[in-house]
């Protein structure tokens, strides 16, 4: 039996990379030893995005692109369709759970200096995920054709509006109409089931293959490629990620799904957070709701759209918030070059780093929170406040990571 | 080091200090238990009776009650009764034009109004009707100020009226009987949460399936950790 399997993985390999790649990237991809808790999410935001593609298949099935028959299609699904509800509900807590690990996978990177030097390119095509998710986010909650659904939209595209010059024709081409309507409905629903999962996938591959190209980094910050077995040539801190990582990492997806299912049976909307009540309500183009909100993973930016109150050099107040929101977005993407610190590690960097990334942390939060509420005059002042937090943790970074008191980094990676 | 570590607090704390106001008016507990289809019967029940003349729930089959311990046949007795077929959709008997006409607004479709509005605010909007003269109905609401239902439940519940004491503290509005209706007010309450209940069951009417197959789900995953964690250490035994 042996033989008969062994003369056919010949046969693969003599017309497919069968057996090198299996090597390449699992069985002899040597992965740092010391991985912890916050290296479970990268092979979390992939079973995240598989368990998308299924359940989106399904979904497409029996969800009609049709501004007078989404509403009720969804509610087909969720009634009439055998099992519709299962493959619904983990379909949008997928979507939340997908940027809860995704901002967690961030932070990892922004804890340990994943993002430095050899990985910036690494880091980059993870940016451009980041950023093409969001885009699947959004044209993903407009297909229910819920009040949010609609009113979220009519937000996004009037930012689009707000260009100066071209900003009209450009929210009109997207739309396919002056206003948002059952055109823009068909054409969103092709951007969130065709285009963008297929930019999603290579974007992913790519991130996997330059990950492979570079090695992991570790919770040391320090490259186990330098210290290598001079008689094998295998990093003496590494080990073959599969069966060790392979076996790992099952473990946390159950434990991740534990969560995950714990949402879908037991509490799906997460209390309006992931499911927003007002989405409930049949789209209604003469209605505006009395208070607008996006989802729970885009408000911090939101808060910093809406931050922004008073025309400043020319420029109308309501661009300023596009311009503001849209940098916080990219300047994620500017870190590998902001951070000029000669350690990677949190583990090693100096008090300085270690506030900045803590007042960072509690005004995304703080953000966050803050999109979801009314603004009043109060709570525009504080999201004025911690969005120059925000901003200051990046403009001040190559200053900070520079005069900040680290310590030396240890040769081989501790436990 | 310690100043950091208040400032930090002081910048944490800042947004729940002022989240403190006080919300607009406190709901009533709605008494919903999904698992009881005694309950969701006699809510179902009233909902055909007094709801569907003009209010549809027109994502809703006929047949799906059966999940609340109905057979077809008192399905097609007890619910049924414009000359729909069993797995029909719950459509309003009322034309939407004229609903316009009548109301102003088209009557909601009621499908999925306990996910949007949430159980508690029907249980007390259901309860907090009362006679105003100033109001095109002639009828006035606590948590819906102006709606353009009028109070289609009153020969149930009577007719109460507005009690506004001001004190110190600002205006406390109350409401108080006037005119006594066909049940009692302990009646009239559980009469309004069985009807809450049975919307609470309309919005999803799988949530029972949800949870108990949520609970084998949680069982199964709590093995499956119990194997793959047994299966990590012994691979990570020789990792040192």
């Amino acid at each position: 039996m042996s033989n008969r399997l062994n003369s056919m993985t010949e046969w693969i390999d003599k017309r497919f990379p069968l057996t090198s790649n299996w090597k390449a990237h699992l069985s002899e991809y040597y992965a740092p030893k010391n991985f912890n808790f916050w290296y479970y999410f990268g092979s979390l935001a992939l079973l995240v995005l598989v368990n998308q593609l299924i359940t989106g298949i399904f979904l497409t099935m029996n969800y009609k692109p049709d501004a007078s028959l989404a509403f009720a299609s969804v509610e087909y699904i969720m009634r009439d369709v055998d099992y519709g509800w299962l493959i619904r509900y983990m379909h949008s807590t997928g979507a939340s759970m997908f940027f809860v690990v995704v901002y967690l996978h961030m932070f990892r990177g922004m804890m340990y200096g994943s993002y430095r030097k050899p990985r910036e390119l690494l880091w980059l095509v993870g940016m451009a995920i980041f950023f093409v998710l969001m885009s699947l986010a959004f044209t993903g909650y407009i297909l229910p054709w819920g009040q949010m659904s609609y009113w979220g939209a009519q937000v996004i595209v009037s930012m689009f509006g707000a260009i100066p010059v071209i900003g009209d024709t450009l929210s009109q081409w997207l739309l396919g109409d002056f206003t948002l309507s059952d055109a823009a409905l068909n054409r969103f629903f092709a951007y969130h089931v065709v285009t963008l999962p297929l930019v999603l996938i290579v974007l992913v591959f790519v991130h996997i293959l330059a990950l492979h190209e570079v090695g992991s980094n570790n919770p040391d910050g320090i490259e186990i490629k330098a210290n290598k077995n001079p008689k094998t040539g295998i990093p003496v801190d590494g080990i073959p990620f599969h069966p060790y990582y392979s076996v790992k990492d099952i473990v946390g997806v159950v434990v991740f799904l534990m969560v995950f299912c714990g949402i879908i049976f037991f509490a799906p909307e997460m209390g309006g957070y992931f499911l927003e009540h007002n989405n409930f309500i049949p789209a209604n183009t003469l209605q505006t709701p009395d208070h607008i909100a996006p989802v729970w993973y885009f408000t911090p930016y939101y808060s910093m759209l809406r931050a922004v109150t008073v025309n400043f050099l020319w420029i109308d107040a309501k661009l300023w918030g596009v311009i503001l929101m849209a940098a916080a977005v990219v300047v994620f993407a500017f870190l590998p070059w902001l951070d000029r610190s000669p350690v990677k590690s949190i583990r090693y960097k100096g008090p300085i780093f270690k506030f900045a990334l803590t007042l960072f942390v509690i005004s995304f939060l703080v953000l966050g929170w803050l999109g979801m509420k009314s603004p009043t005059p109060l709570y525009t002042l504080l999201a004025q406040i911690f969005t120059v937090i925000y901003f200051a943790f990046f403009l001040f970074m190559p200053w900070y990571s520079k005069i900040d008191k680290t310590k030396p980094e240890p040769k081989r990676v501790s436990k | 080091m310690m100043k950091i570590k208040t400032f930090l607090f002081i910048v944490c704390m800042a947004p729940f200090i002022v989240s403190a106001a006080p919300l607009e008016m406190e709901l009533d507990k709605a008494p919903v238990d999904i698992s009881d289809n005694a309950s969701l019967q006699r809510g179902a029940e009233s909902f055909v009776n007094y709801c569907l003349t003009c209010h549809g729930a027109s994502f809703m089959r006929y047949n799906r009650h059966r999940d609340i311990g109905f057979d077809e046949k008192e399905i097609l007795e007890r619910l049924v009764q414009t000359g729909q077929k069993v797995g029909d959709l719950m459509e309003s008997a009322m034309w939407k034009k004229e609903g316009e006409e009548w109301f102003g607004v088209v009557p909601p479709d009621l499908s999925v109004i306990a996910r949007s509005r949430g159980a508690d605010w029907l249980y007390t909007y259901l309860r907090t009707f009362y006679r105003d003269d100033s109001t095109v109905t002639g009828w006035n609401n606590l948590v819906f100020d102006r709606a353009a239902m009028p109070h289609v439940l009153y020969q149930l519940q009577g007719e109460q009226k507005l009690v506004v004491k001001t004190s110190d503290s600002g205006e406390q509005k109350s409401l108080v009987l006037d005119k006594k209706g066909e049940l009692t007010a302990a009646e009239y309450d559980k009469f309004a949460g069985d009807l809450v209940n049975y919307l609470v069951y309309l919005g999803e009417p799988h949530a029972n399936a949800r949870k108990s197959i949520g609970l084998m789900v949680m069982i199964f995953l709590l093995g499956m950790l119990v194997l793959s964690y047994a299966l990590k250490r012994e691979y990570w035994k020789d990792i040192h």
